[in-house]
């Protein structure tokens, strides 16, 4: 029973690694004080996203799952047909896209962080909003 | 011959759009002015050619455009419908009237070196925008929303100082907004092996039950709720619009959030079609609820408010849940009617409320319900476009806001929900008490000084004209004209009556 | 004598307020052409609403239909004798009233007065809206047009008092515009329909019998403007607009727009067959009775000259609504009637204490011993127009109790329930407060000596005679309309009306 679950667990490591990464992104995007850390955070969340669409691409273990029945885009014949793993490469041209996208958004977010430094000379949130208040409108 | 043509209209604004973005910025070397005729051209350019879109999509049906004649499911494919067509009108001509109320206000707010920039940034937000509409993809729907998000995000922070906080927790939230989406679109495309919209309704029709299903839907419902400011996900958005630019604001409340009101419709309805909502209907039948809280809630906040710029984001909150109400009735004609046409409703008079507000700053500076008084006799017309907004947005027969409630009445009623209609009755004397607070301001209050002061030109008829359409398009809509085109809308959209 | 426009006549006499206000607008710089335009208004408008009367009484009505807004609601007008009354009694009141602002305002030297005469313009046009409504949405569109032009004139001092009082206004005119949008939508969702039709369009078939009588409710809710207790607060504290205000849109025009609607629901949403089976007549006639009597009592106390009329009009409202819910032929044409008659007379009464306070200054009524010598024509007309609330003859104010009163009886006889009697014992109580609170003033100000010199003031204002001009026609219309009640042949088309409610 529990050798079951623990192959089935290792079989699909990538994916669980991909939720574990995940939420630590998210937890540092909210939780933390510092802008620049939030910034980390998205761009572990991110990161996470991408090795969890990476992992798609894996037809084979995907099936093993029971939720393989996504038309795969290049070849179509059914698994017992096939008879051999294949990786499908959609994925990775998307998170290519993804990532690009990521890089923008950092970008962005980099340039607003210098701009912030700048106008308070700190990144902590609380500082931030309490030299806000201070200065009124 | 002229049909093929129309039918590369969809994919030749988004791409003209980009370009054009470009050679702003390379030509915003040479010459500052030009920048914005640019901007002007293409935008007025683009809009004519939405309009040939409708009517070859009310005439001849459907567009199908296949990007490098890729077939889907395996490349992109642009679709245009009715509900398409209309939101692509409805973010291009407010878009187009944006950008000329903009020319003055920004040449004020913004140090002039950075006018190329501004409006390179301006003209990929609005092709951007279009993208998302024309999308028949959902993952371009996710480059395309980030194209419009980041730009957005670079036009509040140019402002300068509260902006930029504003523009930064904008940034992080929309960006785990549009990762949630992502994410859920992630699982769709495990299930079923494609992005394309259609072909995904096609495949998800027997997945229904799959808990697969079920997370995707919830990740792309809150991921696109969070760009549109679907209450209680839209912490963001009061600062956004509160000290973005004055044009900025403008735009972000019409074009950017109705962008995003279109995404969230479209993949409810067209991806995740009705079958699918019914199925679930007990968890469904929350969202009327949530929406009812949110009308309410934000109504209070809004009346809570001091900057009238604050007052009218959370006026957009309002609005927003009216169309997410809409929707979430989705067995009755009627309650989907009144969120399409809220759409137009919200875009015209809240574009018209923030321009007049941009209008009253950009001539006095004032941002206080409080310092409002006696401006009546200062700015007129100002004054009067803003009050024709608020009157539209409270509703008041004939204007373009009574239409929506009516519709979404009927809507209620046809599903039996007497105490959702209460609550948007409720909603309107709220909004009737928040805005009365800034009407008795400016009408019935002395101001220290009663000479007449009114914008330039260029600011004063975007106003006027937008005024005079939140007359013009309740009249309109109450015609019953346009109902064929509704109904239609409603059909496309994948929602059919028995 | 064919209607001057054909078919589109209601329509454009529905217009030209509309228009006027804007040509107002226009010439706001140019006092005298601005008030050329309301005059010329006034008389368009009064012409096209009379020329359609001959029409009406041969028992016609006329249909204009703009467009459909959804399949079964129609944005249309409809003239039919009843709506005819109510659009006789304000435009040609409008008239009067507009000579008499006129006077009015620049006497005082107001300030806003394009915004005044602006608004007034479209009050009377939705007002005249409101009466030629085909259905129930197309009224609302008015009822709300009416709601929000008029809180600029309640507003119109710009004090911190005023500015309340137009809060409590739009509070309870907007909550109650709510409650009828509702209302209006359950009925097309439960019928299909709106539209008014003598003998109604719901039946007991369209829904359970709670429902109906909460829809009722709702309806009468709906019809706040009518100013019946516990909801009439807001009517006093309007008094603080200018007095013409006062006079043609709180005593004529808006409070009358809320009995109107009651009577369109009684009469052509229910019918009578129906209000009476679901025993909504009894309650209704129960609850208006208390207001007429208690409304009554308050004016007994109330100082202020204004305020005191303003309760005067609370319960004469409730008493036109009491006729109705009488349900007999009698007492509904009595109700018909009597808001023709309660506008002339309580118009009077408004235009007099204008007068009075502009040329004395005087707002209380404790203060006003002596006034009738100062100016003996203005107190006169007051003394017709408060016989005539007292429905004594011979002032037209008689003829609707009177009626009212043998409807009861009427009622007494086609329900079978002598209860109806007691409503007889209603209008004599309040006929008797009625000269409780209103004589007394006429006394002092005849009979009492003033506190300080007396010297006739009210031929010295060149601008007076703007004032005393219109107070005088309807003073003398008031005691005409008792003597040929047929003068707008009023009698012939509350009876065209009633035919059409029994038929």
């Amino acid at each position: 029973m529990i050798e079951a679950i623990f192959e089935k667990f290792f079989q699909h490591y990538n994916f669980w690694a991909a939720v574990v990464i995940i939420f630590i992104g998210i937890y540092a995007t909210i939780a933390k004080n510092n802008l620049f850390k939030k910034l980390l955070g998205l761009n572990i969340f991110q990161t996470g996203i991408f090795l969890f669409f990476i992992s798609l691409g894996d037809i084979g273990s995907l099936e093993t799952l029971g939720i393989g029945d996504a038309t795969p885009p290049i070849i179509w014949k059914p698994a017992e047909e096939r008879g051999y793993l294949y990786v499908n490469p959609l994925p990775h041209v998307l998170i290519l896209t993804g990532i690009v996208v990521a890089a923008a958004t950092t970008c962005v977010a980099l340039a607003l962080l210098i701009r912030i430094h700048k106008e308070y000379g700190t990144l902590e949130e609380d500082e931030i909003i309490e030299l806000e208040a201070i200065r009124g409108d | 011959m002229i049909n093929t043509v129309v039918e590369q209209f969809p994919a030749l604004i988004v791409t003209t759009g980009v370009f054009s973005a470009f050679t702003i910025l390379i030509l915003g070397l040479l010459s500052r002015k030009i920048c914005y005729y640019i901007v002007l051209i293409v935008t007025a350019f683009h809009f004519i050619l939405s309009i040939f879109t409708l009517q070859h999509v009310l005439t001849k049906g459907r567009i199908h455009y296949w990007f490098g004649g890729w077939r889907p499911p395996w490349g992109i494919e642009y679709v245009v419908d009715e509900l398409n067509a209309y939101s692509l009108i409805v973010i291009l001509f407010l878009g187009l009237l944006g950008i000329i109320f903009a020319k003055r206000s920004v040449e004020k707010e913004i140090e002039e070196r950075k006018l190329p920039t501004f409006y390179t940034v301006m003209q990929l937000l609005i092709s951007g925008c279009c993208g998302v509409v024309v999308t028949g993809d959902v993952f371009n729907l996710f480059v395309l929303a980030e194209v419009a998000s980041l730009s957005t995000y670079a036009l509040i922070a140019i402002a300068g100082g509260k902006a930029l906080r504003a523009s930064y927790n904008y940034l992080i939230l929309g960006s785990i907004a549009i990762c949630f989406y992502l994410l859920g679109i992630g699982f769709l495309y495990a299930v079923t092996g494609t992005l394309n919209m259609i072909d995904m309704r096609i495949i998800l029709q027997n997945l229904y039950e799959n808990k697969m299903v079920h997370v995707g839907f919830v990740l792309v419902l809150v991921g696109l709720g969070i760009k549109a400011a679907v209450f209680p996900l839209h912490t963001w958005q009061p600062d956004a619009y509160t000290y973005a630019p004055s044009a900025v604001t403008l735009i972000m409340s019409t074009v950017v959030a109705k962008t995003f009101v279109y995404a969230l419709i479209r993949l409810i309805f067209s991806v995740f079609t009705v079958n699918f909502l019914e199925l679930y209907i007990n968890a469904w039948n929350l969202v009327p609820w949530l929406m009812g809280v949110a009308i309410i809630v934000a109504s209070i906040l809004a009346y809570r408010q001091n900057n009238i710029k604050r007052m009218l984001a959370y006026s957009s909150i309002v609005n927003v849940a009216y169309i997410v109400l809409g929707i979430s009735f989705f067995n009755s004609q009627w309650s989907l009617s009144g969120a399409l046409v809220n759409i137009l409703n919200h875009a015209v008079a809240k574009g018209c409320a923030f321009a007049a507000v941009g209008a009253i700053v950009y001539k006095t500076g004032i941002k206080d319900v409080g310092a409002l008084a006696g401006l009546a006799n200062k700015m007129p017309y100002t004054s009067g476009a803003l009050l024709i907004s608020m009157l539209t947005l409270i509703g008041i027969p004939p204007s373009a806001g009574f239409v929506t409630k009516f519709y979404l009445a009927i809507g209620c009623l046809e599903m039996q929900n007497y105490l959702m209609l209460a609550i948007i009755l409720l909603g309107t004397l709220l909004t009737l008490a928040y805005f009365l607070r800034v009407i008795e301001q400016l009408y019935f209050r002395e101001g220290n000084s009663t000479q007449k002061e009114e914008v330039p030109f260029s600011m004063l008829a975007p106003t006027m004209f937008l005024a005079i359409l939140c007359l013009a398009i309740g009249i309109f809509w109450l015609t019953g004209i346009p109902l064929e085109f509704l109904k239609k809308s409603i059909t496309s959209m994948g929602v059919i009556f028995r | 004598m064919n209607p001057i426009l054909g078919e589109l006549t209601p329509f454009v006499a529905v217009l030209t307020p509309a228009i006027a206000s804007l040509l107002i607008l226009i010439s706001y710089k140019n006092p005298n052409i601005r008030e050329t335009w309301t005059i010329l208004a006034t008389i368009v408008t009064f012409t096209l609403v009379f020329s359609m009367v001959p029409k009406i009484l041969d028992g016609e009505t006329m249909e204009f239909v703009l467009f459909e807004i959804i399949p079964g609601i129609e944005f249309a007008f409809k003239v039919d004798a009843f709506g005819m009354i109510f659009a006789i009694t304000s435009s040609s009141l409008w008239i009067l009233v507009s000579l008499y602002s006129i006077g009015y305002m620049r006497s005082l030297e107001e300030h806003a007065q394009t915004r005044y005469y602006f608004c007034f313009a479209w009050a009377i046009a939705s007002a005249l809206g409101v009466a030629f409504s085909k259905n129930l949405i197309t009224l609302f569109v008015f009822y709300e047009i009416l709601t929000i032009c008029t809180h600029p004139l309640v507003a119109h001092e710009e004090s911190e008092e005023a500015l309340a009082a137009g809060r409590k206004y739009l509070l309870y005119l907007m909550t109650s515009g709510s409650f009828l949008l509702a209302a209006t939508m359950i009925t097309y969702v439960l019928v299909g329909s709106t539209d008014f039709k003598a003998g109604g369009i719901l039946s007991l078939d369209s829904a359970s019998e709670i429902f109906l009588q909460l829809l009722f409710v709702c309806y009468i809710l709906g019809f706040m403007k009518a100013a019946y207790m516990p909801f009439h607060s807001w009517l006093p504290t309007a008094m603080i607009a200018p007095t013409p205000v006062s006079a043609l849109l709180h005593a004529v025009a808006v409070v009358k727009a809320g009995v109107f609607g009651v009577v369109r629901i009684i009469c052509y949403i229910y019918g009578i067959e129906l209000t009476s089976s679901l025993g909504l007549g009894i309650m209704l006639a129960a609850w208006v009775s208390f207001t007429v009597i208690v409304a009554n009592m308050l004016a007994i106390g109330e100082d202020n000259f204004k305020r005191r009329l303003a309760y005067s009009t609370i319960n004469q409202l409730s008493f036109i609504i009491l006729g109705v819910s009488l349900l007999s032929p009698m007492a509904i044409m009595g109700a018909m009637m009597h808001i023709t008659f309660h506008g002339y007379m309580k118009i009077t009464l408004f235009l007099c204490a204008g007068a009075i306070a502009v040329v004395t200054g005087k707002k209380l009524v404790s203060e006003l011993s002596g006034v009738g010598k100062q100016m003996p024509v203005t107190v006169f007309a007051f003394t017709i127009g408060a016989v005539g609330m007292s429905g004594l003859p011979p002032v037209a104010g008689f003829i609707g109790k009177w009626y009212i009163c043998l409807g009861a009886v009427q009622s007494a006889e086609i329900f079978n329930q002598p209860i109806f009697l007691t409503f007889i014992l209603v209008v004599i109580i309040a006929s008797i407060l009625d000269i409780i609170y209103l004589l007394p003033i006429v006394k002092s100000a005849f009979f009492e000596n003033p506190k300080e010199e007396i010297e006739n003031k009210e031929f010295g204002r060149r601008l007076y005679f703007f004032m005393l001009v219109p107070l005088s026609i309807t003073a003398i219309f008031s005691v005409i309309l008792f003597i040929f009640p047929d003068i707008f042949s009023l009698i012939e088309l509350a009876e065209v009306a009633v035919d059409e409610i029994y038929e």
